[in-house]
């Protein structure tokens, strides 16, 4: 087994050990990088360099015996989403194309803090707004299990680089599932803790009382580690949770006992691929060889999930999103062609005495907004600001935004009602395994429905995390979504990890790609 | 609800977007979809249901009265498209 193709946990033991040099593991990582990633573009910037200057460092401080982080050496990428004042933060926008914080997330300054090498940003959808990173503003993602096909998304970067082995470890972020369903996509371990466990200091903000931080992984036990890392109480985030971080890492190893299983009746209906059917009934088999019992749940107004979530997060995007004006930052039109254009407009309107086309005619300001959102802005961005304006606009309020917040509140009594008889929920992460690039874009109700099975978490604020539990006939991998309630994560990874302990399918790789 | 061309005009505007006549017209079309897809919200019961705006209804979060460095100048500035070192610069808004 190549170097890279080992887990982060052993990487670190390698490393303490003095086995291998943090420079030697991320040139490694970095030559991987150069062998494969023409191929998957899962990368938006590989920061080569400063990875070795912060791998240098970290060998240095080791060798002199100096307290080095939990994460020391390692290389991790991170979505281009989260703010670094190393580099920039683009979203994939062509608004943000040259954005450099001038602060850290917190999520990446505890990465920094824990001596973690970030080795490079990851291509998501734009704003974090899709399910296939197509929306990516500069480049397309592949899944590295066929490069026909699209790794999910957003977090789809994410995912291709640890499915593809170039980097141990990445974070992403989930709204609706931007997490979980590439990770079941690719194949790999993907998680989405509880609401507020991890702080969104610094996090482009999408829809923020969806919007989460987490791991993604090879295996439950790295995933563990980098969610103990980044998780915690966070001042600046006024959202976090004051909740002791448990050490995930030294627990996940430990199985539970009497465990109690949920199925959701409502998972298996119409829509279900057969195979996807099957590796789940499959895994859920292995649980209950495990000594887990199960137990038939019903959450009967899942069916609701993706139509209350295209309501809540376009509304909360639409106004998240006010603030790209082209005047505090991010892109702004060009003023003389613009004043032009508006020039010529007026004067035409005038010539035509055209006194209500010139009452509606926009102000230079408002000309100069609307330009710059609509050249900064892609077509997936614009069409869900678009849908949240009108679902707020005067008079649609009560029907649709508050209508959705009621229902949210039903998802979630029925999640506290299940949760009541059962410890955790176990079904598949998406109806289907990978599609094929450019197959939905032309469907964008189609492309949302896609989510069905992850945006409860979100909407309920509950933690969730994506495995590998098989395979399709034609080579693809097949996720298992455990849930727990919130604040469950430990029992949630130690599950997780009892399912791994049982199978190798985290053990599969790309069979096409270059070794 | 029917969605009409001339409200996602109108809409375009509240969201600060130009839209071409093309964008609009396949706006129109897609938001309809979507839109009716939304509609079955409708149907749940949600009589005297509170509404959940957040997952973790955390309420009145207070930090302490103290004074905290706050983003420089400089650097509040520094991606701005056009600031003169003191403040940010946009078009002429009279006239």
């Amino acid at each position: 087994m190549s170097l890279v193709e080992t887990s982060a946990t052993e990487q670190l033991k390698r490393l303490a050990k003095g086995d291998i040099t943090a420079v030697e593991l991320t040139q490694a990582y970095l030559d991987r990088i150069d062998a494969v990633d023409s191929k998957v573009g899962a990368f938006l910037r590989v920061e080569g360099e400063a990875a070795l200057t912060q791998a240098a460092d970290v060998d240095t401080r080791r060798k002199a015996g100096k307290p080095l982080g939990k994460l020391a050496g390692l290389p991790i990428a991170v979505k281009d989403v989260l703010c670094d004042r190393a580099t920039l933060t683009t979203c994939a926008s062509r608004m943000l194309e040259s954005f450099h914080a001038p602060y850290d997330s917190t999520v990446v300054a505890k990465l920094k803090a824990a001596d973690a090498v970030l080795i490079g940003r990851t291509n998501m959808d734009e704003f974090a707004m899709g399910g296939s990173t197509e929306n990516s503003a500069f480049q397309v993602t592949r899944n590295p299990w066929d490069l026909e096909r699209t790794p999910g998304g957003s977090s789809g970067g994410a995912a291709a680089c640890v499915a593809a082995d170039m980097a141990p470890l990445s974070i992403g972020t989930d709204t609706g599932g931007s997490i979980r369903q590439p990770a079941g996509l690719c194949g790999i371990v993907g998680m989405k803790p509880t609401y507020g466990r991890v702080s969104r200091y610094g996090l482009v903000a999408f829809a923020s009382s969806l919007d989460q931080v987490g791991p993604l992984a090879r295996t439950t036990q790295d995933a563990a580690l980098l969610l103990e890392t980044i998780a915690g109480h966070d001042p600046q985030d006024s959202t976090s949770l004051d909740k002791v971080v448990p050490e995930y890492s030294k627990t996940v190893t430990k199985p539970l006992t009497g465990l109690r299983l949920g199925l959701v009746r409502e998972h298996f209906a119409e829509g279900l691929d057969a195979e996807v059917e099957a590796a789940v009934r499959e895994a859920v088999k292995v649980y209950e060889s495990l000594g887990a019992t199960v137990k038939e749940v019903s959450l009967p107004n899942s069916k609701y999930a993706v139509a209350t979530y295209y309501v809540i997060a376009p509304c909360e995007a639409s106004s998240n999103l006010a603030r790209y004006d082209g005047v505090h930052y991010g892109h702004r039109t060009d003023e003389k062609p613009m004043l032009a254009e508006l020039a010529a407009e007026r004067k035409e309107l005038e010539a035509a005495g055209n006194q209500a086309g010139l009452r509606r005619l926009d102000s230079t300001l408002v000309r100069m907004y609307r330009k710059s959102r609509s050249e900064g802005f892609g077509p997936e961005v614009k069409r869900r600001i678009m849908l949240g304006t009108y679902a707020l606009s005067a008079g649609y309020y009560d029907a649709y935004y508050l209508k959705a917040l009621k229902v949210r509140r039903l998802i979630r009594q029925d999640f506290d009602a299940a949760f009541g008889q059962v410890d955790l929920i176990a079904g598949p992460v998406t109806a289907q395994t990978a599609f094929k690039i450019g197959e939905m874009v032309d469907d964008p109700l189609a492309m949302y429905l896609v989510d069905l099975y992850t945006v409860s978490a979100n909407l309920a604020g509950l933690p969730g995390i994506s495995l590998p539990c098989g395979f399709s006939k034609a080579g693809l991998p097949i996720g298992l979504q455990l849930m727990a309630p919130p604040l469950a994560e430990e029992s949630l990874l130690r599950a997780a990890h009892m399912f791994e302990s049982a199978t190798d399918w985290h053990t599969h790789r790309p069979t096409h790609l270059p070794k | 609800m029917a969605i009409t061309r001339a409200y996602v005009e109108k809409v375009s505007l509240l969201a600060r977007l130009q839209l071409g006549e093309a964008e609009l017209d396949r706006l129109a079309g897609e938001l309809a979809s979507i839109i009716g897809y939304v509609d079955q919200l409708a149907e749940v019961d949600t009589e005297g249901v509170e509404p959940m705006a957040h997952a973790v209804e955390v309420h009145n979060v207070f930090a302490a009265d103290e004074v905290h460095p706050s983003l420089a100048r400089e650097a509040a500035l520094s991606n701005a498209p056009r600031h003169n070192d003191r403040g940010y610069l946009v078009p002429p808004v009279l006239g």
